[in-house]
């Protein structure tokens, strides 16, 4: 690299005004820009706040009784009148095996033979065979905890009928602190905000400096007294007040239309999204200084934005539950660390401590991307 | 005489990964109150050297000094001395005139008192005062171009570079354009003005001529036309076939070109070489000899020493058709709405077999519109279109199969090879097995393929990108052959060498429709529909038009001249 290249010019202020201005105008008067920034987020809050729902619903599962006695039946029962199982009783462990292979259920439960024999021997264990469908790990978890919650629930009722206390046995009373009624959505949501953030940032810049490669207007700035710095602030700052703007109205949404409880400060919100935004306007600065065509800036910042802050920020996916080389990955997207923030805000409120150490990420990757961007930008076309 | 304003001593170029420079050892110099032409086709290092001296690429070697500013070194003092309109102009589109014009201004700090004289001048001078709050996306390509040429004068630079600012824009704009230019220069401003139009270096001061990377000329374009002074002449009065008097004339060993105008034949002679004998060419017994001025494409072909080809061996290949006078090719009141906006407006014509016939018109005249109607790739919004006698709105998949269709840019797969493109489009034409082999075999004969079959179709020279677009187009032996700007940006050896081919493909009963904004193209057609704003305002053969708008001070009116006169006075009766 040539040593002027280097060298930053101080920034002229008009300049800097007239590129702004510019900028904004195009905004407001390219309906792709509305419709990515203001459109696509309610369509995605929806989408995420009725059209998916992570709440398990009625799962399907098969139940054989092999053991013919009272209480076999007794504990069986319990199963039946769960909301949250559908049970399909069964005759045989193959017909059982047969269901799951091809889906109808999604896991099973037997009572096997000597259930009532076994029970009634010191110590309370008594066989109950869980198998479920480790496909979907979420699901399977979530019958084989229900198993045994039912299992435990029913053998201290049993006992208390029975006028004694199980030996050793421990009382489990779940209890969610910050969404009581565990619903999704309340952890969707803020969690959808983010990829509309990373949309809004990363998408979005990436393509218009794409397309202004696209149709020459580069060139044109290239051979104006423009420097890199205010070419780089003029895309950041619009922008930044267009992911603000679609921000704001995302949380009116989700708040007063989707009935999702908020209960951090605004200026929380304020702070870490400015951060986040920082981010992803980095992200998109940084395709677009490598991709001078709109479908390529597309596609890597569909790849490498949008994507990972999906999988990877713990918004859908458990982050806990992830192989350790993934969970390691998940700490290169900032989009991790606002999903952390988001969800805190909306559902515990400002946690400091959290939304410091969150805010402290988002700041060093965002001037880590910020810093690429400056130092790829040419001010040459070769 | 004033000082030189930029020199160039020895400047190359290299580009990474590529062999051959993109500029060659280039010395130059450029001097104020002047135009300098830039010229040259498609590749010959046109926009590289501009793009250097505006400091947006560096030098592989060499130095540009720019009243002794190093475009590299000094970029930030020399931005503001120069102006520079890319290609495409540069302009938002969703901004308005005057939006365009503020941006500009504040970016080179053209403020206060002065910044309101500058618009006023600049609006005036480019016509454009009416317009200021229009989109610049909404204006003419004539407009557009006066638009980017005033964002580029702002802050009143001493070096005006305009890359291809002739492209798209409609022969009146262009003319107006001119005017422009030459009040600039009047102000002592250096213009450099790159085109690929050749016709063009006649109307600059100074010009350098590029062709791949080498310079083959500086200087006036007089100096450069006088040397074929007395050694062009036109065949008039042409009987029979004018194609095959071209072939028998080209034949000659004393003919350094020649191609077909209208009813006649422009020749030109080599160097000490005397015409050839009127007997020999059997041109008829009213053909004769008249002395014309020489042009700058005439001395660019003299420079380079390549005479083309007067015969093209695919039409060896092809069967004859008959030609009988039937009507091949039919539109009626063929209109073409997108929105509010039509793009073809009431258009009829016929062509009839073995017959060329020309839309000639400006970028966004709505040609391209009519021509994929005609290839049944576009739905007509009402009107009749039919090819061989078949409707293209119920059996357009019928009708497609008699038509060869080469698209703008050769549309081939740039990253397939020669061989995997000639494979697709024959297997897309439904050839298969042993014909498609021969096939396939034969065009890479006839286009001297064979050295570029593993190479990829990117890679490949401007001239075989060509031949192999036109042999994938013509390997299902269609009876009609659409050709969508085929020689736009193409150096003329290469133009010519094409239209070798279509000449003799039409000699066989091949009908031939062409769309094209060169005025010299048209020249080759038996008919030419002239399209302005979605209408065909006139149709008839190259003379005839021509003959239209004759005139005691103009004699002998160009294609151009036709053209513009033909579209002014059709505005005139609009009103």
């Amino acid at each position: 690299m040539n040593k002027t290249n280097t060298k930053w010019e101080a920034i002229s202020w008009r300049r800097l005004k007239a590129l702004c201005l510019k900028e904004t105008l195009q905004i407001i008067r390219d309906p792709s820009s509305n419709l990515i920034a203001f459109v696509l987020p309610l369509i995605m809050l929806f989408i995420f706040g009725y059209g998916i729902n992570l709440d398990s619903g009625a799962t399907k599962i098969g139940l054989l009784v092999e053991d013919q006695s009272e209480e076999a039946h007794r504990f069986a029962a319990s199963f039946y009148g769960s909301k949250y199982f559908s049970v399909l009783p069964a005759q045989n462990r193959k017909q059982l095996e047969d269901e799951i292979m091809d889906g109808t259920i999604r896991g099973f439960v037997v009572i096997a033979q000597n259930f009532s024999d076994d029970l009634k021997r010191p110590g309370n264990s008594a066989p109950v065979q869980v198998v479920t469908d480790g496909a979907e790990p979420q699901l399977a978890a979530f019958v084989q905890g229900y198993a045994l919650g039912a299992w435990q629930q029913w053998l201290s009722q049993r006992n208390l009928a029975q006028g004694m206390r199980a030996p050793g046995q421990i009382g489990v009373q779940p209890r969610f602190w910050f969404n009581p009624s565990a619903q999704s959505r309340n952890f969707l949501v803020p969690g959808s905000i983010t990829l509309i953030m990373t949309v809004v940032g990363a998408l979005l810049t990436s393509l218009v400096i794409a397309r202004e490669w696209e149709r020459g207007t580069m060139e044109a700035l290239l051979a104006s007294p423009m420097t890199r710095t205010e070419f780089l602030l003029s895309k950041l700052i619009p922008y930044y007040v267009l992911g603000i703007v679609s921000l704001m109205i995302c949380v009116l949404v989700s708040v007063f239309v989707l009935g999702v409880p908020f209960r951090g400060s605004i200026f929380a919100l304020f702070l870490v999204s400015t951060l986040f935004l920082l981010t992803t306007l980095g992200a998109g600065l940084l395709i677009s200084t490598l991709m001078k065509n709109q479908f390529n800036a597309a596609q890597a910042a569909l790849n490498l934005a949008f994507l990972p802050s999906m999988m990877f920020s713990g918004f859908i996916y458990e982050i806990s539950s992830m192989p350790a080389p993934i969970r390691a990955i998940t700490y290169l997207f900032p989009a991790r660390y606002f999903v952390t923030c988001m969800q805190t805000l909306f559902q515990a409120g400002d946690l400091w401590p959290i939304l410091l150490r969150n805010s402290l990420f988002l700041l060093v990757s965002g001037l880590v991307l910020i810093g690429l961007t400056a130092h790829f930008t040419r001010k040459r076309l070769d | 005489m004033p000082d030189v304003l930029v020199h160039l001593d020895r400047v190359k170029k290299v580009f990474p990964h590529q062999e051959n420079a993109a500029l060659e050892e280039l010395t130059a110099q450029i001097m104020p109150g002047k135009v300098t032409g830039l010229v040259g086709p498609d590749g010959a290092g046109k926009t590289t050297l501009l793009r250097m001296m505006a400091g947006l690429m560096h030098l592989t070697a060499g130095t540009i000094k720019i009243t002794g500013l190093d475009p590299i070194k000094d970029t930030s003092e020399l931005r503001k001395i120069i102006g520079y309109m890319p290609q495409k102009f540069g302009l938002y589109e969703d901004l308005s005139v005057q939006e365009n014009l503020n941006l500009h201004a504040d970016l080179r700090d053209v403020t206060g008192h002065e910044r309101k004289e500058e618009f006023q001048h600049l609006l005036k001078l480019t016509d454009l005062t009416g317009f200021t709050d229009r989109p610049a996306g909404k204006l003419s390509g004539g407009m557009k171009q006066k638009l980017g040429l005033a964002c580029a004068l702002l802050g009143r630079p001493k070096l005006l570079l305009l890359d291809e600012p002739g492209v798209g824009v409609d022969p009146i704009s262009r003319r107006e354009l001119w005017q422009v230019v030459r009040e600039l220069v009047s102000q002592d401003i250096a213009l450099v003005w790159s085109t690929a139009y050749l016709e063009e270096a006649e109307l600059c001061d100074d010009v350098l001529l590029l062709s791949e990377g080498r310079m083959l000329f500086n200087g006036p374009p007089k100096a450069m036309t006088s040397r074929l002074e007395g050694r062009c002449f036109q065949l008039r009065d042409v009987a029979g076939s004018r194609r095959e008097v071209l072939t028998r004339v080209l034949d000659r060993d004393e003919v350094l070109d020649a191609v077909i105008q209208g009813n006649s034949v422009r020749v030109v002679l080599r160097r000490n070489a005397d015409k050839p004998k009127l007997e020999d060419l059997q041109a008829g017994p009213k053909a004769h000899w008249v002395p014309i001025p020489p042009r700058f494409e005439d001395a660019f072909l003299d420079v380079l020493g390549v005479k083309p080809p007067g015969k093209s061996p695919l039409a060896d290949h092809l069967e004859n058709l008959k030609k009988d006078g039937s009507t091949v090719i039919e539109a009626t009141h063929l209109t073409k709405r997108f929105g509010d906006f039509t793009a073809t407006d009431d258009v009829s014509f016929k062509v009839v077999r073995g017959e060329i016939f020309g839309l000639l018109g400006p970028n966004g005249a709505g040609k391209s519109t009519i021509f994929k109607m005609m290839c049944g790739l576009l739905q007509l919004t009402s009107g009749k279109a039919l090819v061989t006698n078949i409707d293209l709105k119920t059996s357009a998949s019928k009708a497609r199969q008699h038509l060869g269709y080469m698209a703008q840019k050769f549309s081939l797969y740039g990253n397939l090879s020669v061989q995997q493109n000639l494979m697709f489009f024959s297997g897309a034409y439904g050839l298969d097995g042993e014909e498609q082999r021969q096939e396939v075999a034969s065009m890479v004969q006839i286009f001297h393929l064979e050295p570029y079959l593993k190479a990829s179709a990117d890679s490949l020279p401007l001239g075989f990108k060509q031949r192999l677009a036109l042999a994938c187009a013509m390997m299902h032996r269609p009876d009609i052959l659409f050709l969508d700007e085929p020689t736009s940006g193409v150096d003329p050896v290469t133009r010519r060498e094409f239209w070798t081919h279509i000449n003799s493909v039409v000699e066989k009963g091949v009908t031939v429709m062409v769309t094209t904004h060169f005025m010299d193209e048209a020249e080759y057609c038996d008919r030419i529909g002239l399209v302005f704003r979605g209408k065909m305002i006139a149709a008839n053969t190259p003379d005839e038009l021509k003959k239209m708008v004759r005139t005691e001070k103009n004699p002998e009116p160009s294609m151009e001249d036709a053209f513009i006169e033909l579209v002014t006075k059709d505005r005139h009766e609009q009103n």
